[in-house]
């Protein structure tokens, strides 16, 4: 089996990794570095489970070769969680705002989303539902997931004011 | 669905990657990823190589000079979308950018890649038929250049021959204040269109039309300029009803068929959405015309 | 007691690991050595099965066994799976071998499995298993398998007509004979799969040393699956251990016990090393069941006000190549249509026919949208015809609240007969329209039309019977570090039933919810288990957490007022400890009470003490509980493209009472963005041979964030009598309905042209085609 060196930066961490040239960049995340919060949906590029973040874009990355992503910086959904277990601001208002069901599209959703709010602070509901285009969802319906990234887009916009907890209303 | 296995090269010129695609046999070029991977891990495409295009920094830019719009084969479509030069000089191709894919597959994918993998329902094609584009194709043989109707030659084909690659294009610069139009029918938002028109209007004194362009995509195998509509056009001041007449010419294509839509369906909607290019280009050129359809 | 937990938005417990990309899905579990697995697929959907070579693929480095049929033990490498839900109109036993014996019956059934170093030697090694095929007529439509000279989809059945029924009540003959009006329809209707983006999943690792074949699937249903399993490999059921971990969508798919779920454990077991599956999205899209086609001749009867007299009609099924599930979806269907109204006479004959596809098994809804669509197009073609408003037909022929329980008069699919419990139908379309403006609409209508814009509004009602028995059931021990071990046999594919139950329980013994260590879809942990399907999890698995819950209250109660020298009536239980309010308000915290009811060795318990703090419940449903509920979806059409948007869209749903507001309205705006899909876009297409013609996301189109608006959800709650909880299903009411209500509001914004619809998906096309026949686009392109 034809294989190859590649050398990543993953979440800030440098990687080392000799690797069959046709291991996909997300079975190498998952596999080789045992970064398994990003999912395998489709493995065409059509659903967005897989998303990432490859030198600061979010990518594909069961459509990407983990050799193509020699000498890259790649985030992942781990990479997402600032400080260990506190959740991010944007995590938090998926939490406040039920933007996750069973899961399993969550990440690519809070890559994307993480990237639209990095570039458009102040974006629409259309911005966001637009955005969101490349990652499907069977669940929510998607309502939620909306509702979590404007929430945490004026959550970033104001950061002085505590965010609503995440507790029992009725 | 994990691809067959392949060698993988990384050439960082242009020249080495010429030298790659004459000497491997079965050997494809690897640009964004995004129509390719899916094929190969279909297993619908096997290579023994994948050249990878993405480190060879000749083949990105975008550089104006000489009344033309350069762009290098593997700028990325998001480097399009965003670019300065672009929006100025070639607003039907920031237009038409909107509709191409989703953000994900606009960071990755390249304007290249998306003239050489020629689906017929691309939008890219289609407005580089409709500028005329210039394809540059480099090889160990050389640099030559194609002018896009001989380009695309058919269905998901085109003039590049196993060894060469798309370097650049060339878009000509129409004249400040033309008119541009961009309108596709899609199931939902950045899929494949089922039919597309773009259309570039260089519009006078009197609301003359001095020069037009329309061309389809998803209605042929391979992007097609409505020459009748633009022939319509030109030489006549434009209103309602020369966009009527003109987009009427959609009527004679004969459209392609598949399990998303068929042939009469494509042939209607060719002429509803050249109504609609051809409105937004007039009405972007500064003529106020209702909506037609 | 004021309620503290039930009825809240809590927030999910299962969020945050989901949400820093610590879920633990089937394929992120690691057995140390374990070995992949790529099956070898059938490309015919109907052959003869000649002979397998595997040689080609064992000589790839890497590959460990290329298994078939013969190299399975008994009694799977011979007997075909059992069918889990028979009945008697079923002419022939119909279910598959795991491995495909001498006749292959749809493209992608399993014929030989791989097992290699990776996924990847794998799939190199499956595809040079050498399969020689005798290519045999294949039905690829159940039109065309009840045809005169149809081809057997089954060489061996003589017939494609699997079952034939019916389901009647009163004198339809005579309702009709006597009608001021009768009115009728052909409706083609298409469901799709329920494409859950997690795809199938199962990893099976044998420990030799406590003989336990443990196995991790994605399934709905593990209680179910390992009895399956024990069947099929030949093992007694308790060394077998079925786990369903975090499982990213289930949908009704995943509730079905697959071949891949036997053939992986067989082979484990067989190479004594574990052995994962995954399958990729091609494989779902060619062998997870999914619902299909149905075509549907109805007819109703009315009189001049519109009442309804009577329905009739004729229904064909199309069910695929077996029926591992029997037909309760057909059957679902049928007893579905009289709905919220009343309907005093009833006839549908069902034919079930075989094709040589996927078989059909229940996706959300399970067949009512089907019923609801036939119903609700009837009731608006009476409004059509008789000049009455829509909603007004509607409100003519509801079931009165005052009726209830109402008595349909068929036998439901539960094998009791179809009696709603509760529900307030009038209420809940009232509430609807109320939401929806619907009031103001037509002047919205008006107002789009003189802008050129085509606007339109649909209702569609329905009733579904939920919470299905037989039982789901739930232990609560309070254990000596005083957290509370939960076990259930109820899952978990997005719905946060952890979350539900612990409110539960935590209601009812007074433990802080994050103190609650819950365990669920693990036979490990619970001995009966049945799983998720038909929306049953709340009303099965919410009482018995309920009835488990007061059991345990009422013992800790009672040793804590022992042991604290009061009387019980004394003792409150909050956040984890029980409290005396008498005197200086001594307390004691449950883990202390848990180390005490475990007695001392040797010491006997004092009188009337239960042994340690803990109680197993096992709710049994005496019947289904029957939501119902009103959509109003207001949409808009480009008449030149076909092309639909909806505008708004807007639900009155009662599912009873609520146990988590956040997780209903989130299951009901999940339902809704299934019901578009089913509306607009979901079309698994096969040719006439049976070649699936729709394999990826490329081509099956699936709503996006641009396509399902938000919906305004209102609830209405009537109490359901039956169960101490008063709650029923609320998994499925948001997709039931929404065809009819779509498919409604584009009608009626195309009624300038009078162009009427009774299919869905309904494509931009047809809407298109239907415009052109009906002389449109000289009108439109004239403009």
């Amino acid at each position: 089996m034809a294989k190859q060196a590649t050398r990543l930066t993953v979440n800030g961490k440098g990687h080392a990794r000799i690797v069959e040239q046709r291991l996909t960049l997300a079975d190498f995340l998952r596999h080789e570095l045992g970064l398994t919060g990003t999912h395998l949906g489709c493995e065409h590029g059509v659903c967005g489970a897989c998303t990432v973040l490859v030198d600061g874009r979010s990518a594909r990355s069961c459509l990407m070769f983990a050799v193509q992503a020699n000498g890259c910086e790649v985030t992942t959904v781990e990479g997402l969680t600032p400080d260990g277990d506190k959740l991010s601001v944007l995590q938090q208002a998926f939490v406040d705002n039920h933007g996750l069901q069973c899961g399993f599209c969550t990440p690519g959703m809070l890559i994307t989303l993480s990237e639209l709010l990095r570039e458009n602070p102040t974006p629409s509901e259309d911005e966001v539902r637009e955005a969101l285009t490349g990652n499907l969802c069977r669940c929510t319906g998607y309502a939620g997931i909306v509702k979590a990234a404007l929430d945490a887009a004026q959550r970033l916009r104001a950061p002085s004011q505590p965010p609503p907890q995440a507790g029992e209303e009725k | 669905m994990k691809p067959a296995p392949f060698d993988y090269h990384a050439p960082r010129q242009l020249k080495e990657a010429a030298e790659l695609l004459a000497s491997l046999p079965n050997a494809k070029i690897l640009a964004g990823g995004q129509s390719l991977v899916p094929m190969l891990n279909f297993r619908y495409v096997m290579v023994d190589h994948l050249v990878d295009l993405n480190g060879i920094a000749d083949l990105r830019g975008i550089a104006v000079a000489d009344g033309r719009l350069r762009i290098g084969a593997m700028t990325r479509q998001r480097d399009l979308e965003t670019s300065a030069e672009v929006a100025q000089h070639c607003p039907l191709l920031a237009e038409a950018l909107r509709h191409v894919g989703h953000r994900q597959t606009r960071n990755r994918g390249t304007i290249g890649g998306s003239l050489a993998h020629a689906d017929p329902a691309a939008e890219l094609p289609a407005v580089c038929a409709a500028y005329s584009a210039l394809v540059h194709i480099a090889s160990i043989r050389g640099i030559r250049q194609v002018a896009f109707q001989e380009f695309a030659t058919g269905f998901m084909a085109t003039a590049l021959a196993p060894d060469e690659m798309i370097a650049a294009i060339d878009l000509p610069i129409w004249r400040q204040g033309h008119g541009y139009g961009f309108r596709e029918f899609a199931r939902r938002r950045g899929d494949f269109a089922l039919a597309g028109a773009a259309a570039l209007l260089d519009i006078g004194a009197g609301h003359v039309v001095r020069r037009a362009a329309l061309s389809l995509c998803g209605v042929a195998a391979s992007p097609i300029r409505l020459d009748a509509a633009e022939a319509a056009l030109v030489g006549q001041p434009l209103d309602a009803g020369l966009i009527r007449s003109a987009a009427a010419a959609a009527w004679l294509v004969e459209p392609i068929a598949d399990i998303h839509a068929g042939a009469e369906y494509r042939r209607h909607l060719a002429q509803v959405l050249s109504t609609r290019a051809l409105t937004d280009a007039a009405r972007s050129a500064g003529i106020d015309v209702p909506n037609l359809v | 007691m004021g309620a503290k937990h039930f009825g809240a938005k809590v927030a999910r417990l299962e969020d945050p690991a989901l949400l820093s990309g610590r879920g633990r899905f089937v394929d992120d579990v690691k057995i140390p050595g374990m070995l992949h697995a790529c099956f070898v697929r059938s490309p015919y959907a109907h052959a003869r099965l000649l002979g397998i070579d595997p040689k080609p693929a064992l000589a790839l480095t890497g590959v460990h066994a290329v298994l078939a049929a013969n190299d399975l033990p008994d009694p799977m490498r011979s007997e075909a799976m059992p069918m889990l839900l028979p009945n008697p109109t079923i002419s022939s036993l119909c279910t598959q071998h795991v491995l495909a014996r001498d006749e292959v019956f749809y493209v992608g059934q399993p014929v030989a499995v791989v097992i290699a170093d990776s996924r990847y030697i794998a799939e190199d090694a499956a595809a040079a298993v050498a399969v020689q095929y005798e290519a045999l007529p294949a039905v690829g439509d159940c039109r065309d398998g009840v045809a005169e000279g149809a081809p057997r989809a089954h060489a061996a059945i003589a017939s494609n007509v699997l079952s034939t029924f019916q389901l009647a009540y009163g004198d339809v003959d005579a309702a009709f004979g006597n009608a001021a009006h009768v009115y009728e329809e052909q409706i083609w209707q298409h469901r799709g799969g329920g494409m859950a983006m997690e795809t199938r999943a199962v990893l099976a690792s044998y420990d030799a040393a406590s003989d336990l074949l443990t196995v991790w699937s994605g399934t709905q249903t593990p209680h179910i699956g390992r009895r399956m399993l024990a069947d099929l490999i030949g093992r007694e059921l308790e060394s077998i251990r079925m786990i369903a971990p975090d499982v990213g969508g289930g949908f009704g798919p995943k509730a079905i016990f697959y071949p891949e779920e036997a053939v992986i454990p067989a082979a484990a077991l067989k190479l004594g090393r574990a052995v994962k599956w995954i399958e990729d999205r091609r494989e779902h899209f060619l062998c997870a069941t999914q619902e299909r086609d149905q075509h549907w001749d109805v007819a109703i009867a009315v009189d001049d006000d519109g009442k309804i007299l009577g329905v009739r009609g004729r229904m064909l099924h199309d069910t695929g190549a077996f029926v591992p599930w029997g037909i309760i979806m057909p059957y679902i269907a049928a007893a579905t249509v009289p709905g919220p109204y009343v309907v005093p006479a009833y006839r549908l004959e069902t034919k079930v026919v075989l094709t040589n596809k996927v078989p059909t098994t229940p996706v959300r809804g399970a067949g009512r949208p089907q019923a609801v669509f036939a119903m609700e197009r009837l009731l608006d073609r009476v409004a059509r015809e008789l000049q009455l408003d829509r909603a007004e037909v509607r409100r003519r022929n509801f079931i009165q609240p005052e009726q209830m329980p109402y008595e349909v008069g068929l036998i439901f699919r539960d094998g009791k007969p179809l009696v709603y419990d509760s529900g307030d139908y009038p209420k809940g379309l009232e509430t609807a329209l109320a939401e929806a403006d619907y009031e103001n609409f037509r002047e919205r209508q008006r107002a789009a039309l003189n802008e050129g814009r085509f606007i339109g509004i649909g209702i569609g009602n329905y009733v579904e019977g939920t919470g299905l028995g037989p039982f789901e059931g739930v232990t609560v021990r309070v254990l000596p570090s005083g957290k509370v071990a939960v076990a259930t046999g109820a899952t978990n594919q997005g719905q946060g039933t952890r979350t539900t139950l612990s409110q539960i329980v935590a209601e009812q013994i007074g433990c802080r919810i994050e103190d609650i260590v819950m365990t669920i879809g693990d036979t490990g942990a619970i001995a009966q288990g049945v799983g998720a399907f038909a929306s049953r999890q709340a009303v099965n698995a919410g009482c018995s957490a309920l009835l488990a819950g007061q059991n345990v209250r009422a013992q800790l109660i009672a040793l804590a007022a022992r042991v604290l020298g009061v009387n019980e009536s004394d003792i409150d239980l909050d956040d984890g400890k029980a409290v005396a309010n008498t005197g200086n308000k001594p307390m004691i915290g449950f883990g202390e009470l848990a180390r005490l009811a475990q007695g001392i060795p040797g010491v006997s318990l004092p009188a009337g003490q239960a042994a340690g703090l803990e109680h197993t419940a096992y709710y049994t449903p005496p019947q289904s509980a029957y939501c119902s509920g009103s959509h109003v979806a207001e949409v808009e059409v480009d008449a030149m493209t076909g092309g639909v948007k909806i505008l708004r869209y807007t639900v009155a749903h009662d599912a009873g009472k609520v146990i988590n507001p956040m997780i209903v309205d989130g299951q009901v705006q999940g339902g809704v963005a299934h019901g578009i899909g089913n509306a607009l876009l979901e079309w698994m297409q096969y040719d006439e041979d049976g070649q699936p013609l729709t394999t990826s996301f490329a081509d099956y189109m699936l709503p996006m964030a641009t396509d399902v608006p938000t919906c305004a959800i209102a609830h209405v709650e009537t109490v359901n009598p039956l169960n101490p909880l008063g709650v029923k299903g609320a998994g499925e009411g948001g997709t039931i309905p929404a065809p009819a209500a779509i498919i409604a509001a584009i009608e009626d914004a195309l009624s300038p042209f009078d162009v009427h619809f009774t299919e869905t998906p309904l494509t931009p096309e047809r809407i298109v085609a239907a415009l052109r026949a009906a002389g449109a686009y000289e009108k439109l392109f004239a403009a």
